[in-house]
């Protein structure tokens, strides 16, 4: 609880959890780790009681305002649930969230609209806090005194699209060359490497209706990194980590290679650096396997 | 009894679109005072300016009011009107309909009633005005030039060859500015320095020009005619009136790794330094921040070998100050840093490089001697790619505007690598070719055409290194945007101009304003290109935005033209709305207690004491006194005065009351 008590918010605020659907599916090892780090560092994470689905891709396609709602109600069920301060690690929850954060409070009458849609009061002064911004926030300031096994690997850290767009909204670290996971994996012990893909497309939802591409663009960004001398490539989301993991065989095909490269959400692995295990960390869930533990 | 001349101005439709002008006169007809009154759809056309003329000699009117613009746009076209018509002219008064009424609200009977009241206010403030007579004052016909670039050269000279004195002062241990660093220039290819330098040597042998380099202006006073500058004369460390020149000390300084700045980074300097060997004047300064001598107190070598005992380290800053009467402001510009574009690799990657480094390279006074080779390795680029546009038109991540000259001179620098490296590659990423000017248009084509250089409209998304290359990742936007990767050895970036560091601070030091971009801003962006908003102070070249030579050096001589005229005259005529202390007839003299609360206001050291005597010399009271060539009007110091002895004539606290009263009498 000492991390909560230094926030800004004077200890009072819950820090609240917003999971998605993906952490509590395919990627429930970004789940498992996020919470161990979490832990290690005496970070309570609350998960949102009653939460939904944030829209994703499909709802903003379809009708505005029911994009506009599904991940306004979870907004206001956090602040309702006296969260001041909430995690979001799925880059697209994360994404959603913000961005409708943003255009509520652009737009009084539409926020009414909203709220009246979704029959709960809500601020739209919620802290959304991606998972770099939440290590860097709770983690980073004892992480290099915590690394006890530190990552000591070249590392390729990519940061996909939606972490960093619209940059005008989210302003989160710069566009076209993000450096925030390099920094955290930096003090994690790793070997950040200057390679040319860290923000190009891995194909995002194609993965399931053409494959084809999805293997060729993520096949592009493991070969960058595998030419370069990774020994891992990092993530922070997790349609890029199944693309460019669960895809594999796909893109091993399409390069006529066989890249083994593992691809580990950042929180795997810097709970490693601090000395969590490999199944704590969930690590036994990826599909190219890793041989860090 | 007041006998009011009431001129309601149609302007077009844009007061009688909304307003009902008719009916502003004939309301203003009924208002007491006021004699005449009428209406006409340009008042100040001629046929306009003819009614006012011959309505004040037949009705034989005490004061006018017309109802039409902004009194900024048209003030001194009525007053003129007024006073060839025998009315002094401050006994006319503007009422602005326009931009306080007929822009701001929609059309509607209260939008009349508005302009009537408009109206009503300056008919009263009117009837208080008395006849006041422009003040004179005498013109010091010295010019202050600040930068020694192509644009204070020709200013300069310009000034100096109509016979009037100017003072050049220049930051840099030379003049010379950014052409001197130029290569080739578009589109004539004629060797920049070969131009240039003829030039820079008739500024310092001019016998009118004198020339203050490592300099800045410190301070600026005064007003227009009458200013008084400061200005510092940063420490050399060289006496230049022992100094030959011979660069002696130059040769020995064991300092020799510091990035030279004229090569932009490319090329290393001595900490005892003229920038370039064409330097004017050719004699060097101590660069005091990487001189071993002055950072660790040990080395002098340079004084040790100097034949002349030039060498001073203890010289001070110097601070000189003269009285000028014109400013020509000729700072210049700068290139934009690329942070913006981290993805470009700039910094990271040493061959990527911007378009000013690459003058540097392909300049025969530059590092390679005019060779193109590549800053890494020293190996001639088989495979060259500039991309246009790096910071300039991009809202989202760089700046708005367009830099103007960078379609230009990257058509030119492709152009001069195509000629030095003939079995070499280039190419252009583009977002559209801006080739406006004379032969400009021609020249691309040439560059096209004629050399082969491969444009290719579409943003380049990323640059980066792999084996050894840099791989340019664009979009061909003309063949669908299909991906284009490039496998380059060098990579030149037209990064935008920007205003010069120090501009902002430079221009709050002038009270001369700039815009969001901290480029200085011209008076009007039209009619009044050289002026700004500050009487005597005038711009030229790339400080107000971004220019090429030719506009820079037209532009100069505009500042110029603008500076001899108003040297023509021996002394300058004045508004006179300024403070005035009021005096009246013995015991009495004044109402001013001399508290000198004023003096502790004014802004511009205007107030002075005046001691009354009586005849037999003896003082019998000290009152304050403005002193007129001073004063700015601002009224600050009637705001102060607690015996309510100042008042601005013009206006008076009395024809405030009247216009206020005007309001709230309806």
């Amino acid at each position: 609880m000492q991390d909560t008590q230094n926030s800004p918010f004077g200890g009072k605020g819950v820090i609240g959890f917003y999971p998605g659907c993906s952490l509590k599916g395919s990627s429930s090892d970004y789940s498992e780790s996020v919470l161990a780090v979490a832990k290690a560092f005496d970070l309570e994470l609350t998960e949102i009681t009653d939460w939904n689905c944030c829209g994703a891709t499909a709802a903003h396609n379809m009708n505005k305002e029911l994009a506009l709602s599904l991940s306004a109600r979870i907004l206001a069920l956090a602040e309702k649930q006296g969260m001041e301060e909430v995690v979001v690690p799925c880059a697209a929850c994360y994404n959603r969230l913000t961005v409708v954060q943003h255009e509520l409070n652009k737009d009084a009458e539409l926020k009414q609209r909203v709220v009246d849609i979704i029959e709960m009061p809500m601020s739209g002064n919620l802290q959304i806090l991606n998972v770099m911004q939440m290590i860097d926030k709770y983690v980073a300031p004892r992480l290099e005194e915590k690394a006890i096994t530190p990552f000591a690997h070249k590392v390729a850290c990519y940061y996909g699209c939606l972490l960093v767009r619209p940059h005008d909204i989210l302003k989160f670290d710069r566009l076209e060359d993000p450096q925030s996971m390099d920094i955290l994996m930096k003090k994690s012990g790793a070997q950040p490497l200057d390679w040319a893909f860290k923000t190009e497309c891995c194909g995002a939802g194609f993965s399931v209706s053409r494959t084809d591409v999805v293997a060729k663009l993520s096949g592009n960004i493991v070969k960058d990194a595998a030419d370069r001398g990774a020994e891992a490539i990092i993530v922070a989301c997790p349609m890029c980590q199944s693309n460019l993991d669960m895809r594999r065989p796909q893109i091993n095909e399409y390069l006529r290679e066989n890249i083994n490269i593992p691809v580990l959400y950042i929180t795997q692995a810097i709970g490693l650096a601090v000395g969590l295990s490999a199944k704590e960390v969930g690590l036994k869930k990826l599909f190219v396997p890793a041989q860090f533990a | 009894m007041s006998k009011i001349g009431v001129f309601i101005c149609h302007c077009g439709e844009n007061i009688s679109a909304t307003v009902d002008c008719e009916k502003v006169a004939a309301e203003a007809g009924k208002m007491d005072g006021v004699e005449f009154a009428t209406d006409y759809k340009y008042m100040c056309s001629d046929p306009g300016q003819t009614l006012i003329k011959k309505a004040i000699k037949e009705k034989g009117l005490t004061g006018v009011v017309v109802g039409a613009c902004s009194p900024r746009m048209h003030e001194p076209t009525f007053r003129k009107a007024c006073s060839e018509a025998g009315l002094n002219s401050y006994m006319c008064e503007m009422s602005n309909l326009r931009e306080h009424c007929s822009w701001v609200h929609e059309k509607s009977e209260e939008t009349t009633d508005k302009a009537v009241d408009l109206v009503r206010m300056l008919v009263e403030k009117v009837k208080n005005n008395k006849p006041l007579n422009a003040i004179k004052v005498p013109i010091t016909r010295k010019a202050l030039v600040i930068g020694g670039g192509i644009a204070g050269i020709q200013a300069a000279l310009d000034i100096a060859n109509a016979g009037q004195q100017v003072i050049m002062v220049e930051k840099d241990p030379s003049i010379g500015g950014h052409m001197s660093q130029l290569s080739e220039t578009f589109p004539t290819l004629d060797c920049s320095q070969c131009i240039l330098t003829p030039r820079m040597v008739e500024v310092a042998q001019h016998p009118n020009i004198t020339l203050y380099t490592y300099a800045e202006l410190e301070h600026l006073d005064g007003f227009i005619g009458n200013f008084k500058a400061t200005i510092r004369l940063k420490a050399k460390s060289v006496d230049y009136s022992l100094c030959t020149g011979c660069g002696e000390c130059m040769t020995k300084c064991p300092s020799k790794k510091i990035p030279s700045e004229f090569n932009e980074g490319l090329g290393k300097r001595t900490a005892i330094y003229t920038p370039f060997p064409q330097a004017v004047p050719n004699k060097p300064v101590i660069d005091r921040l990487n001189c071993t001598y002055y950072q660790k107190g040990k080395c002098k070598v340079c004084q040790k070998v100097c034949p002349t005992g030039a060498i001073q380290y203890d010289l001070p800053d110097q601070f000189i100050t003269e009285d000028i009467g014109a400013v020509v402001i000729a700072t210049g510009f700068n290139v934009l840093n690329t942070d913006f574009f981290p993805e470009y690799g700039y910094g990271k990657y040493p061959d990527v490089i911007n378009g000013l480094q690459f003058e540097r390279l392909a300049s025969a006074s530059g590092p390679t001697l005019g060779e193109i080779r590549r800053p890494s390795d020293g190996k001639i680029p088989q495979k060259i790619v500039f991309i246009a546009c790096s910071g300039s038109r991009d809202p989202a991540k760089g700046l708005p505007y367009c830099s103007k000259i960078c379609c230009m001179y990257t058509a030119k620098h492709a152009m001069l690598y195509q000629h030095k490296v003939h079995e070499g590659e280039s190419y252009v990423f583009y977002m559209d070719i801006r080739a406006g000017g004379k032969n400009y248009e021609e020249f691309v084509r040439r560059a096209i055409e004629d050399d082969g250089v491969n444009y290719i409209r579409g943003r380049v998304a990323r640059v980066y290194e792999k084996d050894g290359k840099l791989i340019v990742k664009g979009a061909d936007t003309l063949l669908g945007s299909k991906q284009v990767e490039i496998e380059a050895d060098m990579v030149v970036l037209a990064t935008a101009g920007v205003a010069s560091p120090g501009a902002e601070e430079l221009a709050q030091k002038m009270h001369v304003s700039y815009d969001a971009y901290k480029f200085f801003s011209e008076a009007h962006p039209k009619l009044k290109p050289v002026e700004t908003n500050t009487a005597g102070i005038f711009l030229c070249g790339a400080c107000q935005a971004p220019k090429d030579i030719p506009e820079t050096v037209g532009m100069a001589s505009g500042a110029a033209a603008k500076v001899i005229g108003l040297f023509s005259n021996s002394e300058l005529t004045r508004e006179p709305l300024i403070a005035v202390v009021n005096r009246s007839a013995p015991p009495v003299f004044s109402t001013c207690v001399g508290c000198f609360m004023c003096q502790t206001a004014c802004p511009y050291n205007a107030i002075e004491r005046e001691e009354i005597k009586n005849r037999n010399g003896e003082v019998i009271k000290t009152i304050a006194k403005v002193n007129p060539g001073l004063c700015q009007g601002c009224g600050t110091c009637v705001a102060f005065c607690r015996s309510k002895a100042i008042d601005i004539q013009g206006y008076s606290n009395e024809q405030m009351f009247a216009e206020v009263m005007a309001l709230l009498n309806v």
